[in-house]
């Protein structure tokens, strides 16, 4: 038999049919929802007199627009109608379906794509669906995990199955060894600004090599969940042990009866050596430099000492148009200094880095220590009720209140600013989030993508700096 | 759905690269628990000089007069010509809702956003990959030409010029054949139920841990 991928392997587990003209019906392990995306699908299955094919493989609970402030009352509470019927919509068709939701309230809910992960809802080997292209993060755990749009939210809903079509197998392989201060969100931005926002269009990329293996499942995590900006719906990572100690134990995990086969099953999960990928990309990890997005692509990315580029010195026209309006957008002058890029706000949340290491990492920078005088506003926003509650029984709750932070309750917060949390017009924002789009933080805000260790620093000088000098 | 045969219609030139669905269709309008009706909020950002709101009534609203949907020459366009790398960004399927909303029934482009691309075809919208020359030849005569139109023959897999050029593109024979037939998806792989239940027979031996609930 010829060497396999860990996309292979997991497409090829899957496949219920195949027809001749490669696209293929594939099994679904796993769904998540969330209030966005899900009540057109509902309303679609209803509205064909249709019942889930199965219930037990739905997991939902309500993210994008839950306040992040005091959630005691509860749905009631969320003042802007609209947000608050979507909210109260996933509530009624889940209660109408039978399907479990972690609703507000619940210590449970939170970011689905944290939330997923830490129930055990995403195990090794499993396909994971989600409408919501950050679906990849479940990658880190050797899941075939990827977002999709409403209609096949649906279609999974009544079916069980996708319809789709094999992508292409790349490997992007980080060797060496990460410098102290660079983590996996560096690695993720540094590798964006390498391959591009459509280096991996088409793509399942396998993140492989020596950095990988030496970081953490959250870390995975992390890197996982950009994979969508670097153009691949499907980020991976082999299985090791790390894979498996983390899934142990938790509620939606096997449980002792089936643990041993689950495992061996597990062992499997990784690439064959000799396995052929379409398309390969190398970098360096000693080399990787904290990273700090300039403009409004997540591939307009530069290391913390470098300077903004200057569309004069690009020969290509529409790269140069490309530069320009970014400017322009951003505020940012050519040639300038990242370390000169005022910091107004800063975010620590979404679900790239909302997870407790990323929370530990932060407090670590910014132990007592004070926000910058010249920072408006910072944010931190655990990605689930619990991760919050364990951020407090570290006492992280207090760094964070103490250096002038507000800790608040789980949710997408302003990473999109659906719920009332929203970047104003003309200011910058440290954001540990993954899209610095036009407007993706609130109208007219200007998103820069950095690290959560980056972003506590940057709220301590009130503009960025090289998180190492802080260490 | 309709079925899509041939059409005949406007073209309207989006200049850019790499348009993201925040552009699109700004996430304010995600907030609706419906399918319908975001048509007015298509690129409202270019589109209008003050900020959406979901369930508002746009008509009163200040246009920004040099965006291209918003020129008298392109009104009633039913296909949208774009650059490349077009949809990336989210997986929401409120894009092609919208531009499908509009009236936006084809759209081509060198290159398209992975979910963006599958979600179109579920909604009726044809995405069609071009050369990158071919599309740079298509502005180039659309900015000449005002009315200019393309009729796309999907039985035949052809855009044919207003001087009688013909142009052949590709599309997945299977997404050809459900947009032909105004096929649903799921009434489809229904039909395979069979199939389906033996997967998971299968499948409760082999990991038994994936059927607990
Ligand atoms: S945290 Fe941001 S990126 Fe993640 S699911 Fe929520 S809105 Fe999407």
């Amino acid at each position: 038999m010829s060497a396999k991928t860990l996309y292979d392997k997991l497409w090829d587990a899957h496949v219920v049919r195949q027809e001749e003209d490669g696209t293929a019906l594939i099994y679904i392990d796993r769904q998540l929802l969330h209030e966005v995306t899900s009540p057109q699908a509902f309303e679609g299955l209803r509205m064909a007199n249709r019942k889930p094919w199965r219930i037990d493989t739905n997991l939902a609970t309500p993210d994008h627009n839950v306040p992040t402030t005091d959630l005691t009352g509860g749905v009631a509470s969320i003042e802007d109608a609209v947000s608050r019927i979507q909210v109260e919509t996933l509530g009624m068709n889940t209660r109408e379906f039978g399907i479990t939701e972690f609703a507000m309230g619940d210590v449970r809910q939170g970011i689905v794509h944290v939330v997923g992960p830490e129930e055990g809802a995403t195990l090794p080997g499993m396909t994971v669906v989600c409408g919501d292209s950050h679906t990849a993060t479940h990658g880190a755990l050797g899941a075939l995990a990827h977002g999709i749009g409403t209609s096949e939210v649906e279609h999974v809903l009544a079916t069980q199955c996708l319809i789709q079509k094999k992508m292409k197998n790349m490997l992007v392989k980080v060797d060496g060894k990460l410098q102290p201060g660079v983590g996996p969100k560096d690695v993720v931005l540094a590798i964006i600004g390498e391959i591009g926002t459509a280096g991996g269009n088409g793509h399942a990329i396998e993140f492989g090599g020596q950095v990988f293996r030496d970081m953490s499942v959250e870390g995975r995590m992390t890197v996982c969940n950009m994979a969508i900006e670097a153009g691949a719906r499907v980020g991976l990572v082999a299985v090791d042990e790390k894979t498996i100690d983390y899934v142990e134990g938790r509620p939606f995990a096997p449980n002792a009866d089936q643990w041993e086969a689950a495992k061996q099953a597990w062992q499997d999960l990784k690439s064959d050596d000799n396995a052929v990928f379409d398309k390969v990309v190398e970098i360096d990890g000693s080399k990787i430099e904290p990273q700090v997005s300039w403009g409004t692509s997540p591939e307009m990315v530069l290391d913390v000492n470098g300077t903004v580029p200057n569309p004069a010195k690009e020969s290509d026209p529409v790269k140069a148009g490309g530069i320009e309006r970014a400017l322009e957008y951003m505020g940012l002058k050519a040639d300038m200094s990242v370390k000169d890029i005022p910091v107004d706000f800063v975010f620590i949340g979404s679900c790239t880095n909302s997870r407790i290491e990323d929370f530990r990492a932060a407090a670590e920078v910014l132990k007592g220590k004070k926000v910058s005088d010249k920072v408006e506003q910072a944010l931190a926003v655990p990605g689930s009720g619990l991760v919050k509650l364990q951020a407090e029984k570290e006492g992280l709750d207090k760094i964070f209140t103490e250096a002038g932070f507000e800790w608040r309750n789980p949710g997408c917060s302003m990473c999109l600013a659906m719920n009332a949390d929203k970047l104003p017009t003309g200011k910058h924002c440290a954001s540990t989030s993954n899209r610095n789009f036009e407007g993706r933080q609130g109208a007219g805000g200007r998103t820069h993508l950095v690290s959560p260790e980056m972003a506590a620093a940057a709220a301590v000088a009130g503009h960025f700096v090289d998180v190492r000098d802080y260490l | 759905m309709d079925k899509f045969l041939k059409m005949t219609a406007i073209v309207a030139p989006m200049d850019r690269s790499n348009v993201d669905t925040d552009a699109i269709i700004p996430k304010q309008f995600l907030k609706s628990i419906k399918r319908s009706g975001f048509g007015p909020n298509l690129f409202d950002e270019w589109r209008y000089e003050d900020v959406g709101e979901p369930d508002a009534d746009n008509s009163g609203r200040p246009l920004r007069k040099e965006f291209v949907l918003n020129q008298p020459r392109y009104q009633g366009a039913k296909i949208l010509l774009a650059r490349e790398n077009f949809g990336c960004g989210s997986s929401r399927e409120h894009a092609p809702w919208a531009l499908k909303d509009y009236g936006f029934d084809v759209v081509i482009a060198p290159s398209f956003a992975d979910i963006f691309f599958n979600n179109c075809f579920k909604n009726g919208i044809l995405p069609i990959v071009l050369d990158e020359a071919i599309v740079d030849a298509l502005f180039n005569e659309v900015h000449a030409e005002e009315g200019y139109q393309l009729t796309v023959d999907l039985e035949n897999t052809q855009i044919v010029k207003p001087d009688g050029e013909m142009v052949t593109f590709e599309v997945d024979s299977f997404r050809r054949h459900c947009l032909l037939n105004g096929l649903d998806d799921i009434g489809l792989t229904l039909q395979h139920e069979a199939d389906i239940k033996a997967y998971e027979e299968k499948t409760k031996q082999t990991a038994p841990w994936l059927f607990a609930g």
